[in-house]
């Protein structure tokens, strides 16, 4: 593990950007495939046993074959319509909180203890609890991904209201803007590329909140149901990393979403801003 | 000072409004507070003086856990920091890790649980290899990110003094990554503990996740929200340790901005 000296990092600068960039991708891809050619490798050679770790070759049939099957398709839209719908409650609670505590530091001050414990309370531990209210539906996979999910937002936005430039909203009040216009037109925009770090976050959140609700509190369809099924019943490995391959596909497509979305959407702001 | 009393009148007086409301609605599923705080002082601190009050059931269910989950989030902090700081200071090695890192980071960890169940078997280092695997992630970008990011001032005079590979590592790189570094670890620290739960309720004859499973089976819904209860508490506690550390730690970088981050 090689870290660069500062007296080599002159040659790289220079590259141009696009070559740097497809650079990256080929390099990337070069990644991709080791990684891939690794999980053949040690599955075929036999340091675990093949049913044990399968390799890449019949993870990816295994693929194929979920891809080709109907109801996997259900399950797949199962999860991503709960995913959705557990993040978007959480954003509807999240962000307007944010926007309350944020612009009244003193709510925010004395809330914080209540706000301490809340937070730590590990969801998973919540779903057991959450089954015998709810039940095993929808209603219990958004009860639990919104109390995991709502954090990174409810943060990202009363920072991003922080770091709102006093400057613009002594210009904005001078320009006869009250209290209301002040928060909309100078606020909220400046808040925003915060609040989008939030979203992303929380959208990883949901997303694993919901394979493991799904995972442990068993009924229902979904990925998770998938991976539980093929455990517990039929024990094919092939098919449980095939399945949380496409749960992880549906996080990074998400992600990136998110980010190019934020690009597109949010022109003002230079650089996504809050904390990863 | 007075923020802080006030802080704990609101959450006193929270916790009054839900023995209010638990007292009135009489509702199994929601055990009033004072009960829930009977169970948890009954269980686990009820013991002799000598043993500072706790009881034998907290060396089952509180000291396993938390065993497990501080070594998986050190193991995950040791490679974590090692291998961003790595990434972020070599665009080439980053280039060809890029993809497959966050593929990595964004398959959910409790969906790998049965591969490692089958790769490691039952027990405390499978517990540790899901909980040092789901926490990485968080530390390693931060590192990545802070070590990328070392002001272009301090890399023009770390080069003009001609500073060995040893002094700018850990003189100019680390310090300067530092605060992203502990803003992933404090991401890390939460996500241990989420872990921690889930890798208890597979395989494991102690600890508070199984307490929970245990809590589940036997449909004692106060258990259960005690386990919750405590699971807070030791959260709360766990995180104002590590801001302790962190305001020790930082203490320059505090100076030099004025005010910590405090928002992960």
């Amino acid at each position: 593990m090689h870290s660069r000296h500062p007296n080599e990092c002159t040659t790289v600068k220079r590259v141009s950007a696009s070559r740097l960039k497809s650079g990256a991708a080929v390099r990337g891809a070069i990644g991709v495939a080791a990684f891939l050619v690794a999980g053949e490798v040690i599955g075929r050679i036999g340091i675990v046993a093949r049913n044990y770790l399968p390799p890449t070759s019949d993870v990816l049939a295994a693929l194929w074959r979920l891809l080709a099957d109907e109801g996997f398709g259900t399950d797949v839209l199962v999860t991503t319509g709960n995913w959705l719908l557990g993040l978007t409650t959480a954003v509807a609670i999240g962000v307007p909180l944010g926007l309350l505590l944020g612009s009244v530091p003193m709510l925010n001050e004395i809330s914080r203890l209540v706000v301490e414990f809340l937070r730590p309370i590990p969801s998973v531990a919540l779903i057991p609890l959450a089954v015998l209210i709810f039940g095993t539906g929808t209603q219990m996979r958004v009860f639990v991904m919104t109390f995991a999910a709502i954090w990174p937002i409810l943060f990202n936005t009363i920072y991003g209201l922080m770091e709102v430039d006093p400057l613009a909203k002594e210009t904005a009040r001078s320009y006869g803007s009250g209290r209301l216009g002040v928060a909309l037109r100078v606020s909220l925009p400046s808040a925003a590329p915060f609040v989008l770090t939030g979203v992303r976050l929380a959208a990883a959140i949901a997303l694993i909140l919901e394979v493991t609700a799904e995972l442990f509190g068993g009924g229902g369809r979904g990925i998770g149901t998938v991976i539980s099924v093929a455990i517990y019943g039929s024990g094919q490995k092939d098919v449980v990393l095939a399945a949380t391959l496409v749960a992880g596909m549906l996080g990074l497509l998400a992600n990136l979403a998110l980010e190019y979305g934020g690009r597109r959407g949010l022109v003002w702001a230079h650089q996504p801003g809050g904390v990863q | 000072m007075r923020t802080v009393l006030a802080r704990w009148v609101v959450l006193a007086g929270l916790v009054a409004v839900w023995e209010l409301v638990t007292r009135r609605a009489d509702n199994p599923y929601f055990p009033r507070p004072s009960v829930i705080a009977e169970v948890i002082h009954e269980r686990w601190l009820s013991g002799p003086p000598s043993h500072l009050f706790l009881t034998d059931a907290v060396s089952d269910d509180v000291l396993p856990s938390l065993v497990r989950l501080l070594s998986g989030w050190g193991i995950a902090a040791v490679f974590g920091i090692t291998l961003g700081v790595a990434l972020g200071r070599s665009g080439l090695l980053a280039d060809f890790l890029a993809p497959v890192l966050h593929f990595l980071r964004a398959v959910p960890p409790p969906a790998l649980l049965p591969v490692f169940i089958v790769l490691i078997g039952l027990g405390s280092t499978m517990q540790l290899a899901v909980i040092t695997f789901g926490v990485i992630w968080p530390i390693l970008l931060n590192a990545a990110d802070g070590a990328r990011s070392v002001p272009a001032t301090q890399v023009d005079t770390a080069r003009t003094f001609r500073v060995s590979r040893t002094q700018w590592l850990l003189g100019v790189v680390l310090p300067s990554a530092s605060p992203k570094i502990f803003a992933g670890l404090r991401i890390s620290l939460s996500l241990s503990l989420i872990l921690m739960v889930i890798s208890e309720q597979v395989g494991s004859s102690n600890g508070l996740g199984r307490s929970l499973l245990d809590a589940q089976r036997e449909f004692s819904l106060r258990s259960m929200w005690a386990v919750i209860v405590l699971l807070g508490v030791l959260g709360y506690l766990l995180n104002s340790a590590l801001l302790a550390v962190e305001r020790r730690l930082l203490r320059w970088h505090l100076g030099s901005r004025g005010q910590l981050a405090d928002i992960t």
